[in-house]
Parts: structure tokens; C-alpha cells; sequence
């Protein structure tokens, strides 16, 4: 474990680089990458919760990841329109605080996650992975024909919601929130993983029955994860619509899904550091790609499949040089 | 549409040729499906494989049939090209790639099919652009027939049903009575077993995947016919076929054909019917949107109702 | 495969070029869909936006895919912005992406014109003084069909379009001009490609006309099928269903329909003329509706160059606004929104030897603005 202590130190400290790197040369768009792989990362450490440690494979993380972000993009449109947001029985407005929409965002993501999660929980295997993507699609098609809140159209909000102390439209000073953020539920999910809620889980995905047997029900155990899971990717969602200060349903669609999927899964499954490997990879993949030919995603594929097939525990797995026997 | 506001026995018997037109357009979907599906679930039952490039495939066929169909001016030919493409490239895939994969968890499957779905959709624009190709209904096909009730119907998606009922049928007949059916039953059932006794399994694995492959592309084929033949076809199509092949039950031909039908018939109905029955409620604008939100999201909710119901799916095993 | 690379090969050397010194030179972010489905469109409006400036040393292009995604765009264009300098940005095919992304782009200062899409929002309200639109509307070349409709005869059009937002606009465009009563109106689900049950309603509802709008494969679905069901009933819908790009896949099912459109390759007028041969030598294709949108995108920035300097927004936007330039499609001119004032044709679609294509029947709108400039207070 000390290997991939190290190389998780390198990873971060590799993030941080980027950013410095930004700031001293006056390249503003390096910050917006890191911050959108510290952002995706978050995502991906949601979805690690559930399908790396409670081998619970959502394909339909989209649906927590749009559904944190509508919730941002429609609290600080409301605000920034002047319209309040319910008129009865008491008036509530929108708001542009970041640290009002954060809560907002996990709390409207964990209850979906809760409904998704009691429905799906009660399948398995393939039928999970496609019942969550189900549930995502149904949200998708309803983000796309509701005309309330720009539809396909999506939803502009024009500026980046505030956090006392801060300049908020400061790339830098937004990357560190993120960062913060990244840091505490990668943190957050350490103590989980490793304390008794956390072992139950991982006992479940490796042997439900066993669990059962101790007295401890799996699917109570599995429920709250799923729900920890989405609300973390919820947040994360609030966050890149303040990066894009932009909302769309694009977010929901089953690619947003699959992509969050392959973050995890290409910097090493149910591993803490995972999701920022892999999604920093990805980044920089189709950033570099994307520069040399424009047919770059033929390109990403091939390099994928490689991945997949040569490089069994993902990247971390690779560079750390031990397989995992799970 | 003003008289089909109101009760549904309105329809009758001013509408009751539109609704059969309907149930039929239903079948046609339900058909096209089940021959995605097929491939789909006979590749989950026997290998144990989620294959998210299973719409690449159907696109593969599609572009296949519309090239050779422009070269040589027949169709006919163009569809014997789907197949045989789509059965190549499926056999070329198996065979560099997804067999290193049946052993994995599901997770290192989805990765890698997701990133052949980039690999082929970008492939195939690189080598034919990225413009719509042409393909259309051959001659003999062409125009509509008279049913009963005073219906026109178009020959093409008739014989559309046609030749999916039939294919469902010899799919049966292989799979209840054919030596590589007994193989493939086997195959699911215990894989050591088979093994054991002597069968070359990885052979039997490439035919397997092929076969879908082959179907796969033939439903490209047939309905790039009668709809656009472009790069990212197969995606929608996918999707839909995954929600098929789980409402049937995975790994189940039969849940596959029953659950094809459903989802078809469901979302041809739904599309239809749900605005005009919301017109009774709402006004007719908002009904409209509406229902056409409703429309779109039917049969996810279907799926999750049956998989509520039954978790495995109508056919599926106790999982 | 070859002309595709010659139009790389161009663009690389126009990206790669290094920028002389000129006093007027200006740095120009084009924002476009070059990969996965729709790229056709990002293409041609790149290739014919790229037909102008060749051999203009003054014009530094910085080109990136979108991907058609909203969020990637955004990121683009905080990139041109903050790492290229650009100047202008132009590019965007799709609305969603275009509200995403222009909002910001002109609140930072930067001029942006618009290449194809024509969004409501941007139009009305949210119009700004250094957003151009290039091309139309939205609903402009809708509420033409909708005044072909009228002078054809039509009394009852059973009208359809995705359950999006620019689809409503569509239906609402076709609805502002169209004086009969709709036999029927479908929302229909974005992306759709098996159109058997609209059909079907169709055929029960009685209409004497079809209008939709159903872009790029959706269309393409729509018309093979329809000309399947054997229903004897004019069509007419918006030049996108009919476009140069995908009129081959369509096939013959397309003769004969009406379509509306502000440019067709047989316009009369000297620029047009020039700008089709050259197109048809420079890349080997016939140019389309959104190669011609490229094309007087980029002239009508040359003109403005002419006049005054980049770095003078106030100078540069009266320039932009006089649009004194060639355009492809004749008479042309911004009303006070920045969205153009053009006439709108009707085209019906044509055979010339083997190929597809469109030729000009009538004039539907003449010097049509649109429905959005009063709202606009600049």
C-alpha cells in the first residue's frame, strides 16, 4: 500500500502543478481543466462508493450527477431572475450561496437516490446496471421536453454563485473549493470505507448471505450507500454547472453515465485515488488527442480497450504493479 | 384529430383502422427490436457478456447495405452484405478482443465495449464521412398494400415483419434442434460441463457472437432502409434493445421476442395515444407536451415496473 | 477521404500559420461540431467560413470540436478567450449550445457571430450589442413555410416537430403566419427515428398538408417513410430537412417538396455565383445552406476589418452593423436585434443529372425580419 500511497501523492501534487502552472504562465485554461478533472473526480468518487466497494454497478450516476446540477442552476436562476421559487404556504427565494445550494443539491440528489436506489436494490447483477440506467433515461427525456427550465435549451445562470471571503469568477480561488471538496470526500470515504459501516459494505458485495447471517441486513447496508454515493456525485454536479455556470440535460444523458463509469474504472476500481487518475487521464487523453487529428475518438477507444485489456486494476493497478484478487 | 377526443370508444368505429395501423406499426418495432435483442441476450446467456457495442454492429450492417447497395444498384445484395459484414467484423471482434473479456467482471466489459462504440462509430465516419447514406426500399417493396378495414400499409414494413417472425421462428428451430443448439443450451447452462465434453468452446463462442452480430446487422440493414444510415445510429437503438432484453429476461430467446413486442407495441401506443387521451383532461397545447414527455419516458417506466414486479424479467431465471 | 483531407490540410495551415504583423489582424475562435453525429453541418460551415479567408494573412483561425456538447463548448470558448486571445468567435451549429455559450462570450467584450444557430432568447430580451446573427431566426425560415402555406391554399396543415425547445419554436413560427387551423399538431421525441405512428395520425386526420421540422436523420427518416405510406399530400418544412448534406440520403422519396430557405445555390447575384464554383473546386461537393452561412460569416468580418480596427469595439460594431458586404444570398442587412433582414425563398427540391438538389420557385417572405425585434432595447 505504500506504492500506491506515494503515487496518489504524486497524482495530487501533479493537480496542483497544473493549477501553479496556470497561474505563474497566465494560462487560465489549464486551471479550468484541473478543476474540471478535480470536479469530475468528485463525481467519480460518489460512484466509487457504490460500485467499487459495494460492487453496486449504477449506469446511472447521470442521473444524481444532472439532477445536483439543476438543482444549482435552477436555485441561482431563480435568484438572479428575481423570481421566487415557491409562493406557497411560505415564499422562498432562490439563492446564489454556494454554501445554501451545496446542502440543497445533496439533499434533492439523496432522495432520488433513495427512491432509484429502493426500487433497484431489488435487482441485481445486469438488471441493476440496467434499471439504474432506466431510471436515468426517464429523467433524461423528462429534462429534455419540461419547457420550464429551458428543455434541451439548457439553462444559462451567467455567473458563478458566491462563497464568503471569495471571488468566486477567480479561477483559482474555484478550483480550490473544488479541491477542498475533492479532498473531503476522498477523506470522507476513507474513514467510511474502513470503519464497520464501511467493511459491512464491502462484505455485502462479496458475500450477501454471510452478511445476513451476522444480523446485519444487505439491503439497508447497500441502500445508504447508493444514497451516500448519490448525493456525493450530486454536489459534484452543483459544482460543474458553477464551473460552466451552465446546466443542460446533457448532464443526465446515459454518456454522462458511462463516462463517470470509465473514471472509475480506468484509474482502478474501489481504490480512494482512483477516480482522479482516471479522470485525469481521460482529460488529457482527449485534450492531446483532440489536437492532433479530429478523429481522436477512434484513437481514445483503441487506447481504452489497451487499457482494459492490459491493464488489469486500472491505472493505479498498473503503475503499482499489484493486481487485486476480488 | 378533433373526433378522437374524448372517451377511448370513440375511436370506434371512426378510428378503429387507424388504431390496427397502429398495433401494426407496433409489431413492425417489436420485430426490428427482437432482432437486436436476439444477439443481445444469446451472447449474455452463453458468454456471460454485457456488450454495449452491440449497436455498432447494427450500424456496421446498415453501412454495409448502403455501400454495396449503391455500388452493384441492387438491395438484395446489399442485405446479404449486412449480414455478411456484420458477421465478420462481429467474428474479428470476438476474437482480438472480447474473448479476453469473458472471464472479467462486468465492469471491465462495459469499459471496453464502451470504448469499441467509440472506436467503431468514429471508424466508420473516417471512412465514409460524415454525411447520411443512401439506401432504399427495393422496387418489389415498394408502395403499400390494402388490408381489411379499409387500411393501406406499407408493403416494406410488412415484409419487415414478415422476415422477423420467420427469423424468430428458425432462431427457435436452431436453438430446440440443432446440434450447435444443443451446444448453445448447454453452454449456458454449465460451461465446464461443455468443455468436458470436448466441444471446442472458444469456437463455439466466435459463432455465438457472430451470429448475433450477423442479426444485428440485418436489423441495420432493414431498417437503414426506411430511416437515416448514419454514424451514431445504433446508440438509441442499443438502449432500447438492453431495456428489451431485460423486461424479457437476460439470456432467455423468449423472453427477448415477448419483451420486443411489449416495448414496441407499448411505445407506438403510448406516442399515439397518450396526447389524445390527456386531451381530456388538459387543454390541448399542454396536453400535447405533456403527453409527449410521458410518451418518451413509457417504456423506462415499463421496465421498471416489470423489473419491480419481477426482478429477473417475465422469462429470466431466480437470479 | 481526400477532399476531407485537403480540408484539413488547409485548416491545419491556417491554424498553424503564424499571424503577420498586420495592423488589423484579428484573432478569430470558431466553436464547431467536427466529430460524432451533426459534424456535416460544423464542417460545412467551417469549410465555407474557411473558402472566404483563404489568402487572408490578416484572419488568425483557432478551430476546436464541440463535440456538440454544451459543456465542452463552454469550456472551449473560456479557453479561446483566456489562453488564445481571440477577438470575434463564431462557429456554434446548435441553439442549446449557442445559449450556453454566447451569454458569456459577449458580456466578456468579445464580438460573437453567429453562424447558424438563431435562438428566441437571443433575439428578444437577451439581445446584446455584440451578438450578430448571421443566418436567421430560429422561426424565420418556419414562418415563411407558414406563408407559403397561405398562398398554396393549405387550409388545414397537420404540423410536427421534436419535443424540444427549437421545435416549438417551429411549430409556433409555422403558426404565426399560417392562417388555417392545424388538422393536428405532434411533439415528437428528439431523435426519433421510426415516424410509422405519426404517419398513421396523419393519414386518419384529414389534413391537405404536411409541415415539419425534424432535423438532420430524423428528417431523413421522416421522408423515406412518408414516401413509403403512399399519402398523396404536399409537404413543405424548413431548408434543414433538404439540405445539399443529406438530400442524397433522402433519394427521390425528396422530389417535389417545397422547402423554404434564404439561399439555394441558383440565387442569381454575383457573389453566389463565385462563391458555388469555388466551393465545388475547392472541396469537390456542391455547397449547402450551412457552407453559405460560413461563407458570409466570414465576409461580412472581412468587411468590417476594412473599416476599422478590432481593438475599437464601438468603430468595429458600427462596421459590423452596416454589413456592407456580398452576401450569397443578395440583399442583406441587420435590424436592431443583429439578426438579419433577408428575403426567404421556396425552393422545391430538383434533379440535375444524378444529384439532388434544389432550385428557387418562389419568394415567400420579403425582407423578413422577425418576431423578437421589439422586444429587443438596444
Amino acid at each position: 500500500m505504500i506504492k500506491e500511497f506515494w503515487l496518489n501523492a504524486a497524482c495530487v501534487a501533479l493537480l496542483l502543478a497544473v493549477v501553479l502552472a496556470g497561474a505563474i504562465f497566465d494560462e487560465p485554461y489549464y486551471i479550468t481543466l484541473a478543476t474540471k478533472v478535480t470536479i469530475l473526480a468528485m463525481a467519480g468518487v460518489g460512484l466509487n462508493l457504490a460500485l467499487g466497494y459495494g460492487g453496486l454497478i449504477s449506469f446511472g450516476h447521470a442521473a444524481f450527477f444532472g439532477i445536483g446540477g439543476y438543482a444549482a442552476g435552477i436555485l441561482a436562476s431563480h435568484a438572479l431572475n428575481y423570481e421566487p421559487l415557491a409562493t406557497w404556504p411560505i415564499e422562498i427565494g432562490g439563492t446564489t450561496q454556494m454554501l445554501v445550494i451545496w446542502p440543497v443539491a445533496a439533499i434533492v440528489s439523496a432522495v432520488f437516490a433513495a427512491v432509484i436506489g429502493a426500487f433497484s436494490l431489488r435487482t441485481s447483477g445486469v438488471y441493476f446496471i440496467m434499471i439504474t440506467l432506466a431510471f436515468a433515461q426517464m429523467i433524461y427525456y423528462f429534462a429534455i421536453s419540461w419547457p420550464s427550465y429551458g428543455g434541451e435549451d439548457g439553462l444559462s445562470v451567467y455567473l458563478r454563485s458566491e462563497f464568503p471571503g471569495l471571488n468566486t469568477m477567480n479561477g483559482a480561488s474555484f478550483f480550490a473549493i473544488c479541491f477542498v471538496w475533492l479532498m473531503a470526500v476522498v477523506w470522507g470515504s476513507s474513514r467510511m470505507v474502513n470503519a464497520g459501516f464501511g467493511l459491512a459494505l464491502q462484505a455485502t458485495k462479496q458475500n450477501a448471505e454471510r452478511v445476513e447471517a451476522v444480523g446485519i441486513a444487505p439491503f439497508r447496508i447497500r441502500l445508504t450507500a447508493f444514497i451516500i454515493s448519490g448525493a456525493i456525485t450530486g454536489v459534484a454536479g452543483a459544482l460543474y454547472v458553477d464551473l460552466n455556470r451552465f446546466v443542460s440535460p446533457s448532464m443526465l444523458s446515459w454518456h454522462t453515465s458511462g463516462e463517470i463509469m470509465v473514471f472509475v474504472i480506468l484509474g482502478g476500481v474501489a481504490r480512494l485515488f482512483g477516480p482522479l487518475v482516471g479522470a485525469a487521464l481521460f482529460i488529457v487523453l482527449e485534450q492531446s488527442l483532440g489536437g492532433i487529428t479530429e478523429n481522436w475518438q477512434f484513437w481514445l477507444g483503441a487506447i481504452l480497450i489497451v487499457v482494459v485489456l492490459f491493464g488489469r486494476g486500472g491505472a493505479i493497478g498498473l503503475l503499482a504493479k499489484e493486481v487485486r484478487h476480488d | 384529430m378533433r373526433p378522437l377526443a374524448g372517451p377511448l370508444f370513440y375511436f370506434l368505429p371512426m378510428s378503429a383502422s387507424l388504431f390496427i395501423e397502429q398495433i401494426l406499426n407496433g409489431l413492425q418495432f417489436g420485430v426490428m427490436l427482437f432482432l437486436m435483442s436476439a444477439g443481445l441476450t444469446l451472447v449474455f446467456g452463453v458468454m456471460g457478456l454485457i456488450n454495449l457495442a452491440h449497436g455498432s454492429l447494427y450500424m456496421i450492417g446498415a453501412f454495409a447495405a448502403a455501400a454495396v447497395a449503391g455500388w452493384t444498384g441492387s438491395y438484395w445484395l446489399g442485405l446479404m452484405a449486412s449480414l455478411a459484414a456484420a458477421a465478420m467484423v462481429g467474428a474479428l471482434v470476438e476474437v482480438t478482443v472480447i474473448r479476453r473479456l469473458y472471464r472479467r467482471d462486468h465492469l471491465d466489459q462495459v469499459l471496453a465495449t464502451f470504448a469499441l462504440i467509440l472506436l467503431f462509430s468514429e471508424g466508420t465516419r473516417w471512412l465514409f464521412g460524415p454525411f447520411p447514406l443512401y439506401l432504399d426500399v427495393p422496387d418489389a417493396l415498394s408502395g403499400t398494400v390494402s388490408l381489411p378495414f379499409g387500411i393501406a400499409y406499407s408493403k416494406y414494413r410488412l415484409a419487415i415483419i414478415a422476415a422477423g417472425l420467420l427469423i424468430a421462428v428458425g432462431l427457435f428451430l436452431l436453438i430446440a434442434k440443432t446440434r450447435l443448439g444443443v451446444r448453445i443450451r448447454a453452454g449456458e447452462s454449465d460451461r465446464e460441463m461443455i468443455a468436458a465434453l470436448g466441444v471446442d468452446i472458444s469456437k463455439l463462442y466466435t459463432i455465438v457472437f457472430a451470429l448475433g452480430a450477423a442479426l444485428a446487422g440485418l436489423a441495420g440493414a432493414m431498417v437503414g432502409t426506411i430511416q437515416s444510415v448514419e454514424v451514431g445510429m445504433g446508440e438509441p437503438v442499443l438502449i432500447l434493445a438492453f431495456v428489451v432484453t431485460v423486461i424479457g429476461g437476460i439470456g432467455s430467446i423468449k423472453g427477448a421476442f415477448l419483451g420486443a413486442l411489449l416495448v414496441g407495441v407499448t411505445d407506438t401506443l403510448g406516442r399515439f395515444l397518450l396526447p389524445v387521451i390527456l386531451k381530456s383532461v388538459f387543454e390541448p397545447s399542454l396536453a400535447t407536451s405533456v403527453g409527449s414527455a410521458l410518451a418518451s419516458m413509457l417504456i423506462y417506466l415499463l421496465m421498471a415496473v416489470v423489473l419491480i414486479w419481477r426482478p429477473s424479467g417475465l422469462a429470466g431465471k431466480a437470479a | 477521404m481526400l477532399k476531407s483531407l485537403t480540408a484539413i490540410a488547409i485548416a491545419a495551415a491556417l491554424v498553424a500559420g503564424p499571424a503577420l504583423a498586420a495592423d488589423q489582424a484579428v484573432k478569430v475562435g470558431m466553436i464547431t461540431t467536427l466529430s460524432g453525429g451533426g459534424s456535416g453541418l460544423g464542417i460545412d460551415v467551417r469549410d465555407g467560413f474557411l473558402l472566404a479567408i483563404k489568402g487572408n494573412d490578416k484572419i488568425e483561425m483557432v478551430i476546436e470540436d464541440d463535440q456538440r456538447k454544451p459543456d465542452v463548448a463552454v469550456q472551449i470558448a473560456d479557453k479561446m478567450i483566456q489562453s488564445d486571445k481571440v477577438d470575434v468567435l463564431t462557429g456554434i451549429i446548435w441553439s442549446n449550445l449557442a445559449m450556453a455559450v454566447v451569454p458569456a462570450v459577449v458580456n466578456q467584450g468579445k464580438f460573437y457571430l453567429s453562424p447558424n444557430a438563431g435562438p428566441s432568447a437571443l433575439a428578444g430580451k437577451g439581445c446584446h450589442k455584440n451578438y450578430f446573427n448571421v443566418a436567421w431566426q430560429n422561426d424565420n425560415l418556419h414562418e415563411a413555410a407558414g406563408a407559403y402555406a397561405n398562398g398554396a391554399g393549405f387550409k388545414n396543415s397537420f404540423i410536427l416537430a421534436p419535443n424540444y425547445p427549437a421545435g416549438k419554436d417551429a411549430l409556433t413560427g409555422y403558426k404565426r403566419f399560417f392562417k388555417g387551423e392545424p388538422a393536428g399538431e405532434v411533439y415528437t421525441k428528439l431523435g426519433q427515428t421510426d415516424y410509422a405512428a405519426e404517419i398513421a395520425q396523419i393519414r386518419a386526420s384529414g389534413a391537405d398538408s404536411v409541415f415539419f421540422f425534424l432535423p438532420g436523420g430524423m428528417g431523413i427518416s421522416f421522408m423515406k417513410q412518408w414516401a413509403q405510406a403512399g399519402i398523396d399530400l404536399p409537404v413543405v418544412g424548413p431548408a434543414f430537412s433538404f439540405d445539399q448534406g443529406i438530400l442524397q440520403a433522402v433519394g427521390d422519396a425528396a422530389l417535389g417538396v417545397k422547402n423554404t430557405s434564404q439561399w439555394s445555390k441558383d440565387l442569381d447575384n454575383a457573389a453566389n455565383v463565385k462563391f458555388v464554383a469555388d466551393f465545388q473546386a475547392e472541396f469537390g461537393r456542391l455547397p449547402s445552406l450551412y457552407a453559405s452561412q460560413g461563407y458570409d460569416t466570414a465576409n461580412l468580418l472581412i468587411s468590417a476589418m476594412a473599416k476599422a480596427d478590432v481593438s475599437d469595439a464601438d468603430a468595429f460594431r458600427a462596421a459590423l452593423e452596416a454589413a456592407d458586404f456580398a452576401s450569397t444570398r443578395g440583399d442583406f442587412a441587420f435590424a436592431k436585434n443583429h439578426h438579419p433582414i433577408q428575403d426567404i425563398y421556396v425552393r422545391e427540391v430538383v434533379k440535375e443529372g444524378d444529384v439532388l438538389t434544389n432550385k428557387i420557385v418562389s419568394l415567400a417572405l420579403e425582407d423578413h425580419s422577425d418576431a423578437y425585434v421589439a422586444d429587443c432595447s438596444m
